[in-house]
């Protein structure tokens, strides 16, 4: 148990100690250190056996997803470090918002992994309800009339969706209550998995569908997806890369626990058919949705909700194939869409806009950035050699094999997306620069973050050790 | 269990409810917020009554809490805020009185059919309570919706609160209700002292929010 309470208890001790600290850049310095203490044990942890108490539960499919938290979280916090250099040179932050922000940073790194480690429905329901409240605050952060407009749009919508995952949690207790007496245990994961078979399944069904759609509004799910735009597009860009590369997913593995629930209990609904039809409308409505989009960071927010609308599919779909392809692609879009996001974010900052007709010519201008974006596009776009061309491509081929009729529209989305992605890069990546109000400074900060990330999506779309595959179709299975 | 224990808690559930109904056409802010008051009284009376009938001191503190922030100090905040902004004037609801009834009772309606029947093996006051809870949440949805005010639609947001409260205190047993309210009333105090009121009121004059979504963030 010692090294999930160092992974769990050094975002909170960091949040703390980065209240106390004025000056910025140091606490830039101290933030990544943090980040990196937290990545180092998560990594440890990963090298021990599952384990489950009463507060912290380690088992093979939360371990993944707070391995990759805990290292987004670092290349994120590098990534930051150079960011608000820039921020404050302009005079858009200033060291007071950025003593809040660093604190804050951390704060929502404790929420995140907290949630994914809780043996807890309540606790992990109170850490998801942390994130929204860590996250709308930083989304203001700039405190302009949009920013602010959403950050009130993201607390009205991610509030009602944790007011109804709380309703879904209290009928969950109250459907194992009667089988495993009042108390802690009829709420603890690990305890409801051994007993939920005797559970009264039409109680079930009722909680899940609150569960889903309430923390679905997390997960950026149609038709609950209005926030997430504009808390994208609004917010520091650090905090769109870590929105849409850890707490999309974090949402999703609060949804996917209930869901082994119901399979577990084997007379509920099959969840599956309602997380199908969550999934595609996402997909559809987004891939048409990302037409229209002028401005960068919105054009990728939509991307994500797409994303995750084809995760949803996949585990909605269930099975061993759809269920690797899922979580595969979970975690390469969680590495790539953070990827995009810091490329995104330089690109902002070298051209002073978000308008992506006004960002023309980045591989002219800034060619190692704009070649960097643009292999973060092909690799979001699911072209291959990256890894989310193999999760793509296992998703559709096993759909067509089983129900062809769904593999339709999936390949439709996919395709109208694509073509979307590859309409905006090149407006984007190619033509000739303009001048613009902010010219074309010079990146400030490293691109180590981008590099690295997208060579790991490389080296998964080429080649996935075998044990790490093996590993893979040992959640897969969990999952049901 | 007696037959008093039963009613009056049924009561006290109904007399919730019942306030969640008057909230809905509340035309001005301040009587809003008077009845906001009452039913977070008929609250913690409810969880009070739960923590002694059925033995469970920790309702109590869910009680006291209820009592202190719900009834005491947001509305008195709220009221300083509106009268400090100046806008205690009207509220105009977006849906008409008849209509808005109309829907409250086909909502209570539907969660009793929702509830009710998948919970046949539950206790007759757990069952009654959490179809009395579900109405109140989505008597809260509604009224978040039908109002245009930000103040209005904080109330919403606190009364859908109100009913997962009611809620966890009427399942038996129920543990962390303490730790979950408490999570719940920070994230309502954060946003409501702490930021929101006071910047968009900074920023737009106004707390009408069908002004403040016309900021798109893309002209196009």
């Amino acid at each position: 148990m010692g090294a999930i309470t160092v992974i769990v208890a050094t975002p909170l001790l960091s949040a703390v100690i980065l209240a106390l600290v004025p000056d910025y850049r140091l606490a830039a310095k101290l933030n990544i250190l943090f980040s990196a203490i937290t990545l180092l044990a998560a990594f440890v942890q990963f090298g021990l056996e599952p384990s489950s108490g009463s507060l912290f539960v380690v088992d093979a499919f939360n371990i993944y997803l707070i391995a990759l938290t805990a290292f987004v979280g670092l290349t994120t916090s590098v990534f930051s470090a150079g960011y608000i250099g820039h921020e404050v040179a302009i005079r858009r932050l200033d060291a007071g918002k950025l003593r809040f922000y660093h604190a804050m940073y951390q704060a929502f790194m404790f929420t995140m992994l907290l949630a994914l480690s809780a043996n807890n429905l309540g606790v992990m329901w109170v850490a998801v309800e942390g994130a929204t409240l860590t996250t709308v605050l930083m989304v203001s952060l700039y405190r302009t009339a949009a920013s602010i407009e959403a950050a009130w749009k993201y607390f009205i919508l991610c509030g009602v969706g944790i007011a109804l995952a709380l309703f879904g949690t209290i009928l969950m207790y109250l459907a194992a209550q009667p089988v495993m007496g009042p108390g802690m245990a009829a709420m603890t994961w690990t305890e409801l998995m051994v007993h939920v078979a005797k559970v009264n399944p039409a109680i079930l069904n009722l909680a899940f569908v609150f569960l889903l759609v309430g923390y679905g509004t997390k997960v950026g799910l149609a038709p609950l997806h209005a926030w997430l735009p504009d808390a994208h597009a609004e917010g520091p860009t650090p905090i769109s890369a870590v929105l849409s590369g850890l707490l999309l997913n974090v949402a999703l593995y609060a949804v996917l626990r209930f869901k082994m629930l119901l399979a577990a209990n084997g007379a509920a609904i099959a969840p599956g058919p309602l997380m199908v039809a969550m999934g595609l409308a996402s997909l559809l409505l987004a891939g048409l949705m990302l037409y229209r989009r002028r401005d960068i960071k919105r054009f990728f927010a939509y991307s994500s909700i797409e994303h995750m609308g084809i995760i949803t599919f996949a585990f909605g779909m269930g099975g061993p194939l759809a269920n690797f392809a899922g979580l595969l692609h979970m975690a390469m879009h969680s590495l790539t869409k953070s990827a995009i996001f810091y490329a995104v974010g330089h690109a902002v900052q070298v051209k002073g806009t978000q308008r992506m007709e006004k960002i023309a010519g980045l591989t002219v201008s800034h060619p190692v950035l704009g070649w960097g974006l643009l292999v973060g596009v092909v690799a979001i776009a699911g072209l291959p050699p990256f890894g989310i061309f193999m999760s793509e491509f296992l998703l559709v081929t096993s759909t067509f094999a089983r129900e062809p009729l769904l593999a339709v529209p999936l390949a439709i989305g996919i395709l109208v997306a694509f073509g979307a992605l590859v309409l905006r890069v090149q407006q984007v990546c190619f033509g000739a620069p303009l001048g613009g109000a902010g010219g074309n400074a010079p990146i400030q900060g490293s691109l180590v973050p981008l590099f690295a990330h997208l060579a790991l999506v490389l080296v998964a779309g080429l080649w996935l050790p075998g044990p790490l595959v093996a590993w893979f179709q040992t959640v897969a299975a969990l999952l049901g | 269990m007696t037959d008093l224990g039963y009613d009056a808690a049924h009561m006290l559930g109904a007399v919730v409810l019942l306030m969640s109904f008057a909230l809905l056409y509340q035309r001005r802010l301040f009587s809003l917020l008077h009845v906001f008051t009452m039913q977070a009284l008929a609250l913690a009376a409810t969880a009070a009554w739960q923590a002694f009938s059925h033995d469970e001191p920790h309702l109590y503190i869910t009680a006291l809490l209820t009592l202190v922030l719900k009834a005491v100090v947001i509305p008195v905040a709220l009221h300083r805020i509106i009268l400090k902004m100046n806008i205690q004037r009207t509220i105009e609801p977006a849906l008409g009185i008849g209509l808005t009834m109309v829907a409250g009772v086909s909502l209570v309606t539907l969660s009793i059919l929702l509830v009710l029947p998948v919970t046949e093996d539950a206790t007759a006051l757990t069952r009654e309570n959490l179809a009395l809870s579900l109405s109140v949440v989505l008597l809260g949805l509604l009224m978040m919706i039908s109002r245009r005010n930000a103040v209005s639609q904080v109330v919403g947001f606190m009364s859908i609160e109100n009913g997962l409260i009611l809620a966890a205190v009427g399942v038996a047993g129920m543990p962390l209700v303490v730790e979950m309210s408490i999570a719940f009333s920070v994230m309502v105090a954060f946003i409501i002292f702490g930021i929101f009121l006071f910047h968009i009121r900074e920023r737009f004059d106004t707390l009408d929010m069908q002004k403040i979504e016309s900021f798109r963030g893309e002209s196009d």
